[in-house]
């Protein structure tokens, strides 16, 4: 029997009303959703399934759909350097007189550095492993600034490693699925980054604001910064190793110091992944757990205390007094039981 | 009775949402044309403004948060951040709707552009209460440019389903 004939039949509904319920309770859903998201905090844990899976399946897909927009890229490449050929080669060769110059400068300075670094007996971190991967995604608005690359936990990438393109650090690895990572730009809302002054090593963290430009916040020191300074990473917090080249210091229309990023000078296609977890990595674990500590030594007290005084040596004569004979016990004793620190010269 | 039928969710909501997707995937693409990236408009609120507009419905407002959702996922903002603001305008066109229906394109075209402010609006703040972080003003702006430049395919659509049910004309 059809509904319409039924004894409901004639119950008639009023769908604005049903509509605006449906609406209070779809915004209900969206509330607790917000409420419930820890993107902010940045941890592994506040990466949920479902992000995960979105970005498992949406690799393949991006990837298709820029893949063509890759293809045209390199195909206008080169054209342009089929037709450009030969301004590219005068271009060149003034480039590769210029930087000749610069490679005798940095040999000079390369031996400098290594005798300081000897004189001073600084132990320099070992190079962190890294692994390469393709940006499918790319996410631009002012409440998101991320980007999907195609390299996830098979590769060994984990919440929390930077990410570099040939110029300098782009963001952070934030979410990991198999085959797929997103990266938190710097540029982003949620991104906090210590940094500090190439010039002046002052400290500031690094707060992107959703716009290409982030800002510096918490600046300390007289006078820090100069228009045009180079701004690194600091190291502090053991977030990112120390050193890692971010961009170049702007004063902002509204007065304050931000960043224009050395990364946004090239396309992020390609970005490197830092398997950079934290700096306890950069230690030789192996030789930490195979390295034996000293044995302890305690003083005794017979023998620092209630023992006499040492007479003090007297006057060497002609014949010679025989050596006193140790004490049998004393070869058998316990370490401990020696008196060590009684013998021994302070330190 | 012809003009009483009901609309097909599958054609009025089904369809518009899984365009909706396709470009906005589409235009995620990290593509550089002249050194310039491709503008991010929010393709949902094209929907979220014709819906409302078209009829009231039940399925609609959850049509319009799995978008949002979606946009929360594939954008890596959020979660629920999208699906709240346009659930915002969504509500607002709603309310208005008598005003709206049956105006000029012009007119119609001012509405969309204010109810896209409002959801960029309600974004921004939430984003603020989210991340306490500031946005960017700039990059709201650049970003609401870019939507409210979609108008015609709202117009579009409502067009294509205004008259299909005359019981909420």
């Amino acid at each position: 029997m059809p509904f319409r004939e039924g004894p409901l039949g004639d119950l008639k509904v009023p769908l604005t009303w049903t509509a605006a319920v449906a609406l209070v309770v779809a915004a209900v859903i969206a509330v607790a959703f917000l409420l419930a998201d820890r993107r902010e905090t940045l941890q592994e844990q506040a990466y949920g399934v479902t992000r995960q899976t979105m970005d498992t399946v949406a690799k393949p897909v991006s990837g298709a759909i820029a893949a063509p927009g890759r293809w045209t890229g390199l195909g206008v490449d080169y054209v342009r350097s089929y037709f450009f050929t030969a301004s590219e080669n005068r271009r060149l060769k003034a480039e590769m007189a210029e930087m000749r110059q610069w490679r005798d400068r940095a040999l000079a300075l390369q031996d400098q550095n290594d005798r300081f670094r000897s004189l001073l007996g600084l132990r320099t971190d070992p190079p962190i492993p890294m692994t390469a991967a393709r940006v499918v995604s790319d996410s631009r608005g002012p409440f998101a600034n991320t980007r999907l690359a195609d390299a996830g936990s098979e590769r060994g990438v984990e919440v929390g490693n930077p990410v570099l393109n040939e110029r300098g650090l782009v963001g952070r690895v934030v979410g990991v699925a198999n085959g797929a990572s997103r990266v938190l730009l710097l540029t982003d809302i949620a991104s906090r980054t210590p940094v500090m002054i190439d010039r002046t090593n002052a400290r500031a963290i690094l707060t992107g604001d959703g716009g290409p430009n982030p800002k510096l916040d918490y600046l300390r020191g007289v006078d820090p910064i100069q228009q045009g300074d180079r701004v690194v990473t600091s190291g502090d917090g053991g977030v990112v190793p120390r050193g890692l080249p971010v961009g170049a210091a702007v004063k902002g229309l509204d007065g304050r110091w931000r960043v224009v990023l050395f990364a946004d000078q090239a396309s992020i296609d390609y970005v490197r992944i830092l398997l950079f977890k934290d700096f306890a990595q950069l230690a030789d674990q192996k030789q930490l757990e195979t390295h034996s500590l000293p044995p302890v030594t305690t003083e005794d007290p017979q023998a620092s205390i209630l023992s006499t005084p040492t007479p003090p040596p007297s006057a060497p004569t002609t014949t010679p007094s025989p050596a006193p004979k140790p004490p049998a016990a004393a070869t058998t004793a316990p370490a401990s039981a020696r008196p060590v620190a009684a013998t021994e010269p302070p330190r | 009775m012809s003009g009483a039928r009901s609309l097909n969710p599958t054609v009025w909501l089904g369809v518009p949402m899984l365009v909706c997707v396709g470009v906005t995937v589409l235009f995620s693409a990290p593509i550089r044309l002249w050194g310039l990236q491709l503008p991010e408009p929010v393709f949902a609120m094209v929907p979220a403004f014709a819906w409302a507009l078209i009829r009231p419905s039940i399925l609609a407002p959850f049509a319009i948060l799995l978008l949002g959702l979606f946009l929360d996922m594939f954008w890596g903002g959020p979660t629920g951040l999208w699906g709240l603001s346009l659930l915002l305008g969504y509500a607002v066109v709603l309310l208005f709707r008598n005003m709206m229906t049956g105006q000029s394109q012009p007119i119609l075209w001012g509405w969309f552009a204010a109810i896209t402010a409002l959801s960029m609006a309600a974004g921004y703040i939430f984003t603020m209460l989210d991340s306490v972080a500031i946005p960017s003003l700039l990059a709201v702006f650049w970003q609401f440019l870019a939507t409210a430049l979609l108008f015609p395919f709202a117009y579009r659509l409502i067009d294509h389903f205004e008259d299909a049910d005359v019981r909420f004309r």
